[in-house]
Protein backbone atom coordinates (compact mmCIF):
# COMPACT_ATOMS: atom_id res chain seq x y z
CA UNK A 1 0.00 0.00 0.00
CA UNK A 2 1.36 3.36 -1.09
CA UNK A 3 -0.16 6.59 0.14
CA UNK A 4 0.76 10.18 -0.63
CA UNK A 5 -1.04 12.78 1.39
CA UNK A 6 -0.86 16.44 0.29
CA UNK A 7 2.69 15.96 -0.85
CA UNK A 8 4.59 18.91 -2.30
CA UNK A 9 8.21 19.10 -3.29
CA UNK A 10 9.89 22.43 -3.80
CA UNK A 11 13.38 22.30 -5.22
CA UNK A 12 16.28 24.48 -4.10
CA UNK A 13 15.74 26.73 -7.08
CA UNK A 14 12.27 27.61 -5.78
CA UNK A 15 10.54 25.61 -8.52
CA UNK A 16 7.79 23.25 -7.39
CA UNK A 17 8.43 19.71 -8.62
CA UNK A 18 5.18 18.46 -7.14
CA UNK A 19 2.23 20.36 -5.77
CA UNK A 20 -0.28 18.96 -3.36
CA UNK A 21 -0.37 15.36 -4.55
CA UNK A 22 -2.77 12.99 -2.82
CA UNK A 23 -3.10 9.45 -4.10
CA UNK A 24 -3.02 5.87 -2.94
CA UNK A 25 -2.13 2.62 -4.62
CA UNK A 26 -3.43 -0.68 -3.25
CA UNK A 27 -1.39 -3.83 -2.92
CA UNK A 28 -1.19 -5.80 -6.18
CA UNK A 29 -2.27 -2.89 -8.40
CA UNK A 30 -0.69 -2.02 -11.75
CA UNK A 31 -0.64 1.73 -12.24
CA UNK A 32 0.63 3.86 -15.09
CA UNK A 33 2.11 7.17 -14.08
CA UNK A 34 1.91 9.38 -17.14
CA UNK A 35 2.69 12.92 -18.05
CA UNK A 36 5.19 14.92 -20.09
CA UNK A 37 8.86 15.25 -19.19
CA UNK A 38 9.24 17.38 -16.09
CA UNK A 39 5.77 16.63 -14.81
CA UNK A 40 7.11 15.03 -11.62
CA UNK A 41 6.95 11.27 -12.32
CA UNK A 42 10.54 10.60 -11.33
CA UNK A 43 10.20 12.90 -8.32
CA UNK A 44 7.38 10.71 -7.00
CA UNK A 45 9.64 7.66 -7.31
CA UNK A 46 12.47 9.48 -5.59
CA UNK A 47 10.14 10.41 -2.75
CA UNK A 48 8.93 6.82 -2.39
CA UNK A 49 12.46 5.49 -1.79
CA UNK A 50 13.49 8.51 0.30
CA UNK A 51 16.06 9.66 -2.21
CA UNK A 52 14.58 13.09 -1.56
CA UNK A 53 12.29 14.39 1.19
CA UNK A 54 9.02 16.21 0.47
CA UNK A 55 8.70 19.86 1.39
CA UNK A 56 5.35 19.04 2.94
CA UNK A 57 2.92 16.17 3.24
CA UNK A 58 3.06 12.55 4.35
CA UNK A 59 4.16 9.46 2.48
CA UNK A 60 3.41 5.91 3.56
CA UNK A 61 4.89 2.84 1.90
CA UNK A 62 3.57 -0.39 3.42
CA UNK A 63 3.94 0.28 7.12
CA UNK A 64 6.69 2.83 6.79
CA UNK A 65 6.23 6.51 7.39
CA UNK A 66 8.76 7.45 4.73
CA UNK A 67 9.16 11.06 5.81
CA UNK A 68 9.92 10.24 9.44
CA UNK A 69 11.94 7.12 8.66
CA UNK A 70 15.27 7.25 10.55
CA UNK A 71 18.29 7.38 8.28
CA UNK A 72 19.57 3.96 9.26
CA UNK A 73 16.24 2.39 8.26
CA UNK A 74 16.40 3.74 4.69
CA UNK A 75 18.29 0.65 3.40
CA UNK A 76 15.42 -1.55 4.73
CA UNK A 77 12.87 0.50 2.80
CA UNK A 78 14.94 0.34 -0.38
CA UNK A 79 15.21 -3.42 -0.14
CA UNK A 80 11.42 -3.68 -0.07
CA UNK A 81 10.85 -1.36 -3.01
CA UNK A 82 12.45 -2.46 -6.27
CA UNK A 83 13.24 0.34 -8.70
CA UNK A 84 13.98 0.17 -12.42
CA UNK A 85 15.73 3.49 -12.89
CA UNK A 86 15.28 5.59 -15.99
CA UNK A 87 19.04 5.51 -16.61
CA UNK A 88 19.12 1.85 -15.44
CA UNK A 89 22.04 2.46 -13.06
CA UNK A 90 23.78 -0.79 -13.89
CA UNK A 91 27.44 -1.15 -12.90
CA UNK A 92 29.39 -1.37 -16.14
CA UNK A 93 32.41 -3.07 -14.64
CA UNK A 94 30.36 -6.02 -13.42
CA UNK A 95 28.74 -8.83 -15.36
CA UNK A 96 24.96 -9.11 -15.64
CA UNK A 97 25.05 -11.87 -13.03
CA UNK A 98 27.06 -9.69 -10.63
CA UNK A 99 24.81 -6.69 -11.23
CA UNK A 100 21.72 -8.67 -10.43
CA UNK A 101 23.20 -10.34 -7.39
CA UNK A 102 24.24 -6.96 -5.95
CA UNK A 103 21.04 -6.37 -3.93
CA UNK A 104 21.38 -9.89 -2.46
CA UNK A 105 25.01 -9.24 -1.65
CA UNK A 106 24.11 -5.95 -0.01
CA UNK A 107 21.48 -7.77 2.07
CA UNK A 108 24.07 -10.27 3.26
CA UNK A 109 22.50 -13.33 1.65
CA UNK A 110 24.96 -16.21 1.29
CA UNK A 111 26.44 -16.77 -2.12
CA UNK A 112 24.86 -20.20 -2.82
CA UNK A 113 21.40 -18.96 -2.09
CA UNK A 114 22.09 -15.77 -4.02
CA UNK A 115 23.27 -17.74 -7.07
CA UNK A 116 20.08 -19.78 -7.08
CA UNK A 117 17.89 -16.72 -6.80
CA UNK A 118 19.77 -14.75 -9.49
CA UNK A 119 19.49 -17.66 -11.92
CA UNK A 120 15.78 -17.87 -11.19
CA UNK A 121 15.26 -14.18 -11.95
CA UNK A 122 17.51 -14.31 -15.02
CA UNK A 123 15.35 -17.12 -16.38
CA UNK A 124 12.21 -15.13 -15.58
CA UNK A 125 13.41 -12.11 -17.61
CA UNK A 126 14.94 -14.31 -20.34
CA UNK A 127 18.56 -13.32 -19.82
CA UNK A 128 20.01 -16.56 -18.50
CA UNK A 129 22.25 -17.06 -21.54
CA UNK A 130 23.69 -13.54 -21.09
CA UNK A 131 24.54 -13.86 -17.44
CA UNK A 132 28.31 -13.67 -17.90
CA UNK A 133 28.25 -10.76 -20.31
CA UNK A 134 29.00 -7.19 -19.37
CA UNK A 135 26.31 -4.49 -19.78
CA UNK A 136 28.15 -3.01 -22.77
CA UNK A 137 27.61 -6.29 -24.67
CA UNK A 138 23.80 -6.17 -24.36
CA UNK A 139 21.10 -4.42 -26.41
CA UNK A 140 18.82 -1.74 -24.99
CA UNK A 141 15.95 -4.17 -24.36
CA UNK A 142 18.26 -6.66 -22.71
CA UNK A 143 19.70 -3.97 -20.45
CA UNK A 144 16.18 -2.97 -19.49
CA UNK A 145 15.45 -6.60 -18.59
CA UNK A 146 18.63 -6.74 -16.56
CA UNK A 147 17.55 -3.65 -14.64
CA UNK A 148 14.13 -5.24 -14.03
CA UNK A 149 15.80 -8.44 -12.88
CA UNK A 150 17.91 -6.48 -10.38
CA UNK A 151 14.81 -4.73 -9.08
CA UNK A 152 13.06 -8.08 -8.73
CA UNK A 153 15.78 -10.15 -7.17
CA UNK A 154 14.87 -9.33 -3.56
CA UNK A 155 11.20 -10.19 -4.30
CA UNK A 156 10.01 -6.67 -3.46
CA UNK A 157 6.36 -6.02 -2.69
CA UNK A 158 6.47 -2.89 -4.80
CA UNK A 159 8.21 -2.34 -8.14
CA UNK A 160 8.69 1.16 -9.50
CA UNK A 161 9.62 1.27 -13.20
CA UNK A 162 10.72 4.66 -14.49
CA UNK A 163 10.27 4.87 -18.28
CA UNK A 164 11.29 1.26 -18.83
CA UNK A 165 10.35 1.51 -22.51
CA UNK A 166 11.91 4.92 -23.01
CA UNK A 167 14.51 4.11 -25.63
CA UNK A 168 13.07 0.91 -27.03
CA UNK A 169 11.34 0.03 -30.29
CA UNK A 170 7.68 -0.87 -29.99
CA UNK A 171 8.15 -4.65 -30.22
CA UNK A 172 10.70 -4.61 -27.43
CA UNK A 173 8.58 -2.19 -25.43
CA UNK A 174 5.72 -4.64 -25.56
CA UNK A 175 7.95 -7.42 -24.33
CA UNK A 176 8.93 -5.31 -21.33
CA UNK A 177 5.31 -4.41 -20.56
CA UNK A 178 4.36 -8.07 -20.86
CA UNK A 179 7.12 -8.96 -18.42
CA UNK A 180 5.93 -6.33 -15.95
CA UNK A 181 2.33 -7.58 -16.28
CA UNK A 182 3.49 -11.11 -15.50
CA UNK A 183 5.30 -9.86 -12.44
CA UNK A 184 2.19 -7.96 -11.38
CA UNK A 185 0.07 -11.09 -11.76
CA UNK A 186 2.29 -12.79 -9.20
CA UNK A 187 1.21 -10.15 -6.68
CA UNK A 188 3.80 -7.37 -6.94
CA UNK A 189 2.42 -3.83 -6.93
CA UNK A 190 3.74 -2.02 -10.00
CA UNK A 191 3.92 1.66 -10.79
CA UNK A 192 5.22 2.30 -14.29
CA UNK A 193 6.09 5.80 -15.37
CA UNK A 194 5.82 6.25 -19.11
CA UNK A 195 4.80 8.60 -21.86
CA UNK A 196 4.21 5.85 -24.36
CA UNK A 197 0.55 6.52 -25.18
CA UNK A 198 0.07 3.33 -27.20
CA UNK A 199 0.94 1.10 -24.32
CA UNK A 200 -1.16 3.03 -21.86
CA UNK A 201 -4.18 3.01 -24.18
CA UNK A 202 -4.09 -0.66 -24.99
CA UNK A 203 -3.85 -1.89 -21.41
CA UNK A 204 -6.91 -1.29 -19.36
CA UNK A 205 -5.09 -0.24 -16.20
CA UNK A 206 -5.35 2.62 -13.76
CA UNK A 207 -3.67 5.78 -15.00
CA UNK A 208 -2.39 8.61 -12.84
CA UNK A 209 -1.65 11.66 -14.92
CA UNK A 210 0.61 14.48 -13.83
CA UNK A 211 1.14 17.84 -15.39
CA UNK A 212 3.62 20.41 -14.15
CA UNK A 213 3.76 18.67 -10.81
CA UNK A 214 0.02 18.52 -10.28
CA UNK A 215 -2.19 15.46 -10.35
CA UNK A 216 -4.61 16.12 -13.18
CA UNK A 217 -6.39 12.77 -13.57
CA UNK A 218 -6.62 9.45 -11.83
CA UNK A 219 -8.61 6.54 -13.27
CA UNK A 220 -8.97 4.01 -16.09
CA UNK A 221 -8.05 5.00 -19.61
CA UNK A 222 -11.55 5.81 -20.91
CA UNK A 223 -12.35 7.90 -17.88
CA UNK A 224 -9.05 9.71 -18.10
CA UNK A 225 -9.74 10.47 -21.71
CA UNK A 226 -13.17 11.90 -20.96
CA UNK A 227 -11.95 13.87 -18.01
CA UNK A 228 -9.10 15.26 -20.05
CA UNK A 229 -11.49 16.46 -22.71
CA UNK A 230 -13.68 18.16 -20.13
CA UNK A 231 -10.60 19.75 -18.58
CA UNK A 232 -9.48 21.11 -21.95
CA UNK A 233 -12.91 22.49 -22.73
CA UNK A 234 -13.06 24.14 -19.35
CA UNK A 235 -9.67 25.76 -20.00
CA UNK A 236 -10.84 26.98 -23.38
CA UNK A 237 -13.91 28.58 -21.88
CA UNK A 238 -11.80 30.33 -19.28
CA UNK B 1 35.16 -11.99 2.74
CA UNK B 2 33.10 -10.09 0.17
CA UNK B 3 34.58 -6.82 1.43
CA UNK B 4 38.10 -8.19 1.07
CA UNK B 5 37.37 -9.23 -2.52
CA UNK B 6 35.97 -5.77 -3.33
CA UNK B 7 39.01 -4.20 -1.68
CA UNK B 8 41.36 -6.28 -3.80
CA UNK B 9 39.49 -5.33 -6.99
CA UNK B 10 39.74 -1.64 -6.03
CA UNK B 11 43.48 -1.93 -5.46
CA UNK B 12 44.10 -3.81 -8.72
CA UNK B 13 42.20 -1.26 -10.76
CA UNK B 14 44.26 1.74 -9.67
CA UNK B 15 47.83 0.47 -9.32
CA UNK B 16 49.51 3.89 -9.31
CA UNK B 17 47.48 5.15 -6.38
CA UNK B 18 48.13 1.89 -4.56
CA UNK B 19 51.83 2.27 -5.29
CA UNK B 20 51.91 5.84 -3.94
CA UNK B 21 50.06 4.83 -0.79
CA UNK B 22 52.35 1.87 -0.16
CA UNK B 23 55.49 3.95 -0.81
CA UNK B 24 54.61 6.66 1.68
CA UNK B 25 53.71 4.07 4.29
CA UNK B 26 56.97 2.25 3.57
CA UNK B 27 58.98 5.45 4.04
CA UNK B 28 57.25 6.16 7.34
CA UNK B 29 57.88 2.68 8.70
CA UNK B 30 61.42 2.60 7.37
CA UNK B 31 62.16 5.68 9.46
CA UNK B 32 60.30 4.20 12.44
CA UNK B 33 62.38 1.01 12.19
CA UNK B 34 65.69 2.86 11.82
CA UNK B 35 65.03 5.07 14.79
CA UNK B 36 63.91 2.09 16.85
CA UNK B 37 67.26 0.46 16.10
CA UNK B 38 69.20 3.65 16.85
CA UNK B 39 67.38 4.48 20.05
CA UNK B 40 67.36 0.87 21.26
CA UNK B 41 71.04 0.46 20.46
CA UNK B 42 72.16 3.70 22.03
CA UNK B 43 70.14 3.02 25.19
CA UNK B 44 71.90 -0.33 25.45
CA UNK B 45 75.26 1.36 25.04
CA UNK B 46 74.43 3.86 27.78
CA UNK B 47 73.34 1.03 30.10
CA UNK B 48 76.53 -0.79 29.36
CA UNK B 49 78.64 2.19 30.34
CA UNK B 50 76.54 2.89 33.39
CA UNK B 51 77.00 -0.66 34.65
CA UNK B 52 80.77 -0.57 34.07
CA UNK B 53 83.38 0.73 36.59
CA UNK B 54 82.98 4.40 36.41
CA UNK B 55 86.46 5.70 36.98
CA UNK B 56 89.60 4.11 35.61
CA UNK B 57 93.02 5.26 36.78
CA UNK B 58 95.97 4.32 34.59
CA UNK B 59 99.31 4.15 36.40
CA UNK B 60 102.65 5.44 35.28
CA UNK B 61 105.16 2.77 34.25
CA UNK B 62 107.40 3.57 37.19
CA UNK B 63 104.58 3.15 39.74
CA UNK B 64 105.53 0.62 42.41
CA UNK B 65 103.19 -2.14 43.44
CA UNK B 66 103.37 -0.99 47.08
CA UNK B 67 102.29 2.55 46.16
CA UNK B 68 99.42 1.14 44.17
CA UNK B 69 98.34 -1.00 47.12
CA UNK B 70 98.45 2.01 49.43
CA UNK B 71 96.29 4.00 47.06
CA UNK B 72 93.85 1.11 46.77
CA UNK B 73 93.60 0.84 50.57
CA UNK B 74 93.11 4.59 50.94
CA UNK B 75 90.23 4.45 48.51
CA UNK B 76 88.67 1.42 50.20
CA UNK B 77 88.75 3.16 53.56
CA UNK B 78 87.04 6.30 52.24
CA UNK B 79 83.70 4.45 52.33
CA UNK B 80 82.60 5.79 48.94
CA UNK B 81 83.72 2.80 46.95
CA UNK B 82 81.54 -0.08 45.75
CA UNK B 83 84.37 -2.04 44.22
CA UNK B 84 87.95 -1.68 43.15
CA UNK B 85 89.62 -3.93 40.67
CA UNK B 86 93.32 -3.93 39.93
CA UNK B 87 94.29 -4.75 36.36
CA UNK B 88 97.99 -5.53 36.01
CA UNK B 89 100.00 -5.01 32.83
CA UNK B 90 99.76 -8.74 32.05
CA UNK B 91 96.02 -8.77 32.58
CA UNK B 92 95.68 -5.68 30.40
CA UNK B 93 97.59 -7.51 27.66
CA UNK B 94 95.28 -10.50 28.04
CA UNK B 95 92.21 -8.27 27.64
CA UNK B 96 93.80 -6.54 24.68
CA UNK B 97 94.60 -9.88 23.04
CA UNK B 98 91.06 -11.07 23.58
CA UNK B 99 89.60 -7.94 22.00
CA UNK B 100 91.90 -8.12 18.98
CA UNK B 101 92.16 -11.84 18.51
CA UNK B 102 91.13 -11.52 14.87
CA UNK B 103 93.83 -9.04 14.02
CA UNK B 104 97.31 -10.65 14.26
CA UNK B 105 99.06 -7.46 13.18
CA UNK B 106 97.81 -5.58 16.24
CA UNK B 107 98.72 -8.50 18.49
CA UNK B 108 102.32 -8.62 17.28
CA UNK B 109 102.97 -4.94 17.93
CA UNK B 110 101.85 -4.86 21.53
CA UNK B 111 103.61 -6.22 24.59
CA UNK B 112 102.76 -5.98 28.28
CA UNK B 113 105.27 -3.12 28.66
CA UNK B 114 103.27 -0.71 26.54
CA UNK B 115 100.01 -1.25 28.37
CA UNK B 116 99.58 0.51 31.69
CA UNK B 117 98.33 -1.16 34.86
CA UNK B 118 95.07 0.31 36.07
CA UNK B 119 92.46 0.46 38.84
CA UNK B 120 88.81 0.15 37.82
CA UNK B 121 86.74 1.84 40.50
CA UNK B 122 82.99 2.05 40.80
CA UNK B 123 81.39 4.24 43.42
CA UNK B 124 78.29 3.71 45.55
CA UNK B 125 76.86 7.06 44.58
CA UNK B 126 77.26 8.75 41.26
CA UNK B 127 77.90 12.12 43.01
CA UNK B 128 81.10 10.78 44.62
CA UNK B 129 82.71 10.13 41.27
CA UNK B 130 84.19 13.62 40.99
CA UNK B 131 85.89 13.53 44.42
CA UNK B 132 87.29 10.05 43.76
CA UNK B 133 88.55 11.22 40.42
CA UNK B 134 90.20 14.27 42.07
CA UNK B 135 91.89 12.07 44.69
CA UNK B 136 93.28 9.86 41.96
CA UNK B 137 94.50 12.78 39.85
CA UNK B 138 96.48 14.13 42.83
CA UNK B 139 98.38 10.86 43.28
CA UNK B 140 101.89 11.06 41.77
CA UNK B 141 101.76 7.51 40.42
CA UNK B 142 98.64 8.08 38.31
CA UNK B 143 99.20 8.89 34.65
CA UNK B 144 95.63 9.43 33.53
CA UNK B 145 92.09 9.23 34.91
CA UNK B 146 89.29 8.20 32.57
CA UNK B 147 86.09 9.46 34.01
CA UNK B 148 83.28 7.43 32.43
CA UNK B 149 80.65 9.78 33.74
CA UNK B 150 81.61 12.10 30.89
CA UNK B 151 81.18 9.30 28.42
CA UNK B 152 77.80 8.39 29.90
CA UNK B 153 76.53 11.94 29.97
CA UNK B 154 77.66 12.59 26.40
CA UNK B 155 75.97 9.39 25.29
CA UNK B 156 72.83 10.21 27.24
CA UNK B 157 72.69 13.60 25.58
CA UNK B 158 73.08 11.95 22.17
CA UNK B 159 70.42 9.38 22.94
CA UNK B 160 67.93 11.95 24.07
CA UNK B 161 68.64 14.08 20.99
CA UNK B 162 68.17 10.99 18.81
CA UNK B 163 64.91 10.25 20.56
CA UNK B 164 63.64 13.78 19.97
CA UNK B 165 64.68 13.86 16.32
CA UNK B 166 63.25 10.37 15.80
CA UNK B 167 59.94 11.16 17.42
CA UNK B 168 59.58 14.42 15.51
CA UNK B 169 60.35 12.71 12.21
CA UNK B 170 57.98 9.86 12.97
CA UNK B 171 55.15 12.21 13.90
CA UNK B 172 55.70 14.37 10.81
CA UNK B 173 55.92 11.37 8.48
CA UNK B 174 52.89 9.73 10.04
CA UNK B 175 50.90 12.92 9.49
CA UNK B 176 52.16 13.20 5.92
CA UNK B 177 51.26 9.59 5.17
CA UNK B 178 47.89 10.06 6.81
CA UNK B 179 47.08 13.08 4.63
CA UNK B 180 48.31 11.34 1.50
CA UNK B 181 46.19 8.30 2.35
CA UNK B 182 43.14 10.49 2.97
CA UNK B 183 43.71 12.09 -0.44
CA UNK B 184 44.19 8.77 -2.23
CA UNK B 185 41.16 7.13 -0.65
CA UNK B 186 39.24 10.35 -1.32
CA UNK B 187 40.14 10.15 -5.02
CA UNK B 188 39.03 6.52 -5.07
CA UNK B 189 35.72 7.39 -3.47
CA UNK B 190 35.18 10.15 -6.04
CA UNK B 191 35.99 7.73 -8.85
CA UNK B 192 33.39 5.33 -7.56
CA UNK B 193 30.77 7.96 -6.88
CA UNK B 194 28.30 6.48 -9.36
CA UNK B 195 28.77 2.97 -8.05
CA UNK B 196 28.29 4.18 -4.50
CA UNK B 197 25.10 6.03 -5.44
CA UNK B 198 23.73 2.90 -7.11
CA UNK B 199 24.59 0.74 -4.11
CA UNK B 200 22.82 3.19 -1.82
CA UNK B 201 19.73 3.24 -4.04
CA UNK B 202 19.42 -0.52 -3.95
CA UNK B 203 19.65 -0.59 -0.19
CA UNK B 204 23.33 -0.81 0.79
CA UNK B 205 24.03 0.44 4.29
CA UNK B 206 26.71 3.07 4.84
CA UNK B 207 29.05 0.56 6.44
CA UNK B 208 28.64 -1.86 3.56
CA UNK B 209 30.04 0.86 1.33
CA UNK B 210 32.67 2.03 3.81
CA UNK B 211 34.33 -1.26 4.78
CA UNK B 212 36.19 -1.89 1.49
CA UNK B 213 37.79 1.56 1.75
CA UNK B 214 38.80 0.98 5.38
CA UNK B 215 40.28 -2.40 4.42
CA UNK B 216 42.12 -0.75 1.57
CA UNK B 217 43.78 1.69 3.97
CA UNK B 218 44.74 -1.13 6.30
CA UNK B 219 46.19 -3.09 3.39
CA UNK B 220 48.36 -0.17 2.23
CA UNK B 221 49.52 0.38 5.80
CA UNK B 222 50.40 -3.25 6.40
CA UNK B 223 52.25 -3.74 3.09
CA UNK B 224 54.11 -0.45 3.54
CA UNK B 225 55.10 -1.35 7.10
CA UNK B 226 56.27 -4.80 6.05
CA UNK B 227 58.45 -3.37 3.26
CA UNK B 228 59.86 -0.66 5.55
CA UNK B 229 60.68 -3.25 8.18
CA UNK B 230 62.20 -5.62 5.62
CA UNK B 231 64.51 -2.95 4.17
CA UNK B 232 65.66 -1.71 7.57
CA UNK B 233 66.18 -5.25 8.88
CA UNK B 234 68.22 -6.19 5.81
CA UNK B 235 70.26 -3.01 6.20
CA UNK B 236 70.88 -3.84 9.87
CA UNK B 237 71.88 -7.39 9.00
CA UNK B 238 74.25 -6.11 6.32
CA UNK B 239 75.80 -3.53 8.65
CA UNK B 240 76.07 -5.82 11.69
CA UNK B 241 79.70 -7.01 11.09
CA UNK B 242 80.86 -3.43 10.52
CA UNK B 243 79.05 -2.08 13.57
CA UNK B 244 80.23 -4.97 15.74
CA UNK B 245 83.86 -4.11 15.11
CA UNK B 246 83.07 -0.45 15.75
CA UNK B 247 81.28 -1.18 19.05
CA UNK B 248 84.07 -3.49 20.15
CA UNK B 249 83.12 -5.33 23.32
CA UNK B 250 79.76 -3.57 23.85
CA UNK B 251 77.08 -6.27 23.67
CA UNK B 252 74.51 -4.59 21.40
CA UNK B 253 74.73 -6.69 18.25
CA UNK B 254 73.60 -8.95 16.67
CA UNK B 255 69.94 -8.10 17.27
CA UNK B 256 68.01 -11.32 17.80
CA UNK B 257 65.47 -12.26 15.09
CA UNK B 258 62.85 -12.51 17.82
CA UNK B 259 63.23 -8.80 18.57
CA UNK B 260 62.95 -8.03 14.85
CA UNK B 261 59.75 -10.04 14.56
CA UNK B 262 58.33 -8.33 17.62
CA UNK B 263 59.09 -5.01 15.95
CA UNK B 264 57.35 -6.25 12.78
CA UNK B 265 54.26 -7.26 14.75
CA UNK B 266 54.06 -3.89 16.50
CA UNK B 267 54.60 -2.04 13.21
CA UNK B 268 51.94 -4.06 11.41
CA UNK B 269 49.41 -3.23 14.10
CA UNK B 270 50.40 0.46 14.06
CA UNK B 271 50.25 0.55 10.26
CA UNK B 272 46.84 -1.09 10.14
CA UNK B 273 45.56 1.43 12.68
CA UNK B 274 47.13 4.36 10.78
CA UNK B 275 45.72 3.08 7.47
CA UNK B 276 42.27 2.38 8.86
CA UNK B 277 42.15 5.75 10.60
CA UNK B 278 43.19 7.62 7.43
CA UNK B 279 40.57 5.79 5.39
CA UNK B 280 38.00 6.46 8.06
CA UNK B 281 38.76 10.18 7.84
CA UNK B 282 38.44 10.01 4.04
CA UNK B 283 35.18 8.11 4.30
CA UNK B 284 33.78 10.67 6.75
CA UNK B 285 34.94 13.49 4.51
CA UNK B 286 33.84 12.14 1.12
CA UNK B 287 31.05 9.67 1.92
CA UNK B 288 28.45 11.64 3.75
Amino acid sequence: MIKLDNVSKKFGTGVFGLTDITLSVENGEFVFLVGPTGSGKTTIFKLLIREVLPTQGNITVNDWDVVKLPKQKIPHLRKKVGVVFQDLKLLFDRTIFENISLPLEVSGINSNEAKKRVEEVLTQVGLFSHKDKFPIQLSGGELQRAAIARALVLSPEILLADEPTGNLDSATSWEIVKLLSDINEKGTTIIMATHNADIVKSLSKRIIELEKGRLVHDGKHEKVHEAKKAHEEKEKKE
Amino acid sequence: MKHVKTTWTNIRRSPYQAFAAILIMMLTFLVISFFTFLIGGSSKIVNYFESKPQVTAFFKNEAKQSDINTLENDLQSSGKIASVKYVSKDEALKIYREQNKNDPLLLDLVTADILPASLEISSLKIEDLSSISDTLKKSPIVQEVVFQKDVVSTLTAWTSALRKIGLTLIVVLSLVSMFIMVTIIGIKISQKKDDIEIMRLIGATNWYIRWPFIFEGMFYGAIGAFLGWLISSLALWYATPLLESFLRGIPVLPVSPLVLFELLAVELVLAAILGAFSSFLAVLRYLK
